[in-house]
């Protein structure tokens, strides 16, 4: 099942102002899984899902999705930046937000249509946000803005969707409705990678995990690998696998 | 002359003509524009580029030796230009941050070119040359063909922004995202830039160097104020930026000695001051009196939560208390307990009170807000 590889990555090193953020990174992720990246802070999760959708250039190394570069490929992919990337008091709504995910598919100049609209729609009742689609998204609070972003990556029907912790600073039951779209999305085959920050929660959430601090330190399924030896060699304290799970 | 009479006078005097329509359109141009700016909270970037251009115009005299607008502005825009690009390049390739990099820039070219205008002013006959009337603007010098020229950057902006406003719109919100989509971000910047330059350029000659990064800054921070949709804000920016233009001139003109630019610019800081304060989603004031309104709520409710608290414990909700026991709660006062009647929540009866159904729902329904607000 797992033979075909979604996202591949070769010898990836990035580095900002001389200083490697990322060190010969090797990464290949199968389709179909919903893969965890987890690592400290400054292991370079961000950056490396950024150099992945070709928005950071790296100083060495490609990647390839599904065996292409990015720049032919970015109708496959969608893409949840962090909430706190953007300003939430720009004017506009959290439909128009929504709407925004079928501009890569309109391409240059074309305005999205009654189709466009339509989609929004279906993608802002999936996460649970129709009744708040004109308002204004300053007025929305952060799980509801996250909930917003996930909407965004649906409406563009990727075949791969990347996710900049998606769980930061979202209640309960957000996390819950987040993390049942993911797997819904895994069993439509989709391939989900999401930088992720609660260790606790990886083996209830993701099939397969990527241990980053600069270098990979290992990527595998959650079951082969998830371990304290990985754990320690990624944060450098001993973690005991059995207290977390 | 009075203000009236200008009035009256605006559509038949060729000058007052002249400088009136060239203001407005200015003030369009600087409204449309300066929404993009102020969005990317790239407000200091107009600054920059304004200051950025006074060595281009005294080199382009120096070169030239013309004194008509046309070719120093050329000058304006390469230097402007020059100065935009080397912001940019120190941004990306230094530790410097954004504000460092521009603060260098605009001090930079700002001192070379003020260097450079004193040198041309020492020069023999150099002196009329007037060259110093771009620092704070002279509107009174401006001609047709200046106002065909802004007329026409007007159009070109105008074309722009409709053709490309969904990748504008959506670069300004989230630009990684934008990239992530497959579209060419460093395009759709080098455009917004180039447009930017260009209306900073043709308002050195009316408003200066020294002002101008207002004229893109003021209309647009007092559009923002009236509406949560962009393109009502952009619309509104270019209402209030040709507005300004419109009563700085004639205000100007009204009186001999006040020049244009400034009195434009003050326009344009009025529009922002009464924006901040009236508007009604953001505005100060009624921000203020939502505060005092939401407090006064706030009491309202506690004590009718109180009153709640008493009644449930009987089975008539609508026993009546002793005003007195509510003496142990702070929340209560004499008008406090008329507004609880007043909205039909109690009813008042001497010395007791009592809770009517309407309250009694009410207070349950506290309850279940809160609810929700957690649940949000």
């Amino acid at each position: 099942m797992k033979e075909k590889i979604a996202i591949k990555v070769d010898d990836l090193t990035v580095a900002y102002n001389f200083k490697p953020v990322l060190w010969d990174i090797d990464l290949s992720v199968p389709e179909g899984v919903l893969m965890a990246i987890v690592g400290p802070n400054g292991a370079g999760k961000s950056t490396l899902i950024k150099a992945m959708l070709d928005i950071i250039k790296p100083i060495a190394g490609s990647v390839e999705i599904f065996g292409k570069p990015y720049k032919k490929q970015y109708k496959e992919v969608a893409y949840v930046p962090q909430k706190g990337s953007v300003d939430w008091d720009f004017p506009t709504t959290a439909l128009d937000v929504v709407m925004m995910g079928t501009y890569g598919s309109l391409g240059w100049i074309k305005r999205p249509g009654r189709k466009q609209k339509k989609e929004a729609l279906e993608a802002l009742e999936k996460v649970g946000m129709l009744e708040f689609r004109s308002r204004q998204i300053s007025q929305l609070s952060g799980g509801q803005q996250q909930r917003i972003f996930l909407a965004r990556a649906l409406v563009q029907q990727a075949s791969i969707y990347i996710m900049d912790e998606p769980f930061q600073g979202v209640d309960a039951t957000t996390e819950k409705a987040i993390i049942n779209i993911l797997k819904e999305l895994r069993k439509e085959g989709k391939t989900v990678v999401v930088v992720h920050h609660d260790l606790q929660t990886v083996p209830e959430y993701f099939d397969w995990v990527t241990f980053l601090n600069v270098k990979k330190i290992a990527t595998g399924s959650v079951k082969d690998i998830f371990n304290d030896d990985n754990l320690t060699k990624t944060y450098g304290i001993n973690y005991k696998v059995s207290v977390l799970q | 002359m009075s203000v009236q009479e200008y009035f009256s006078l605006v559509f038949t005097d060729y000058t007052l003509r002249t400088i009136t329509l060239g203001t407005a359109i200015l003030g369009i141009v600087c409204g449309m524009l300066g929404s993009f700016a102020v969005l990317r909270k790239q407000s200091l970037l107009g600054d920059a580029i304004s200051h950025a251009a006074l060595p281009g115009i005294v080199i382009a005299f120096l070169i030239t030796g013309a004194k008509n607008s046309n070719t120093l502005l050329v000058g304006a825009l390469i230097s402007g230009l020059i100065g935009t690009f080397w912001i940019k390049g120190i941004i990306t390739k230094t530790h410097l941050k954004s504000d460092t990099a521009l603060g260098l820039i605009l001090s930079l070219f700002f001192g070379f070119g003020m260097l450079l205008l004193t040198f041309v002013q020492k020069m023999p006959n150099a002196q009329q040359a007037g060259l110093d009337k771009y620092l704070f603007g002279q509107a009174a010098t401006l001609v047709e063909s200046d106002v065909w020229l802004m007329g026409g950057v007007m159009l070109i902006a105008l074309v722009v922004l409709v053709v490309f406003w969904k990748e504008f719109k959506l670069q300004h919100f989230d630009a990684d995202y934008t990239k992530s989509l497959g579209f060419n971000t460093r395009f759709l910047d080098v455009v917004m830039t180039a447009l930017i330059v260009l209306s900073i350029v043709i308002g050195l000659q009316t408003v200066g160097v020294v002002l101008m990064s207002a004229m893109l800054l003021a209309p647009a921070a007092a559009a923002r104020q009236w509406t949560n949709n962009l393109a009502v804000m952009i619309f509104l920016a270019a209402v209030f930026g040709a507005l300004s233009g419109i009563f700085g001139t004639a205000i100007s003109a009204t009186s001999n000695n006040l020049s244009t630019g400034p009195v434009i610019v003050l326009i344009a800081a009025f529009f922002v001051v009464v924006s901040f304060i009236f508007s009604p989603g953001r505005g100060l004031l009624f921000k203020q009196i939502r505060q005092w309104k939401n407090r006064n709520d706030l009491q309202l409710h506690k004590t009718l939560h109180f009153m709640y608290e008493i009644a449930k414990t009987h089975q008539d909700i609508s026993h009546p208390h002793a005003v007195k026991i509510l003496n142990n709660f702070q929340g209560y006062t004499k008008n406090s307990l008329k507004s609880l009647a007043d909205r039909e929540y109690i009813t008042v009866d001497g010395p007791m009170w009592s809770l009517t159904p309407k309250g009694y729902e009410k207070a349950i329904n506290l309850y279940n807000q809160q609810d929700n607000l957690l649940n949000d």
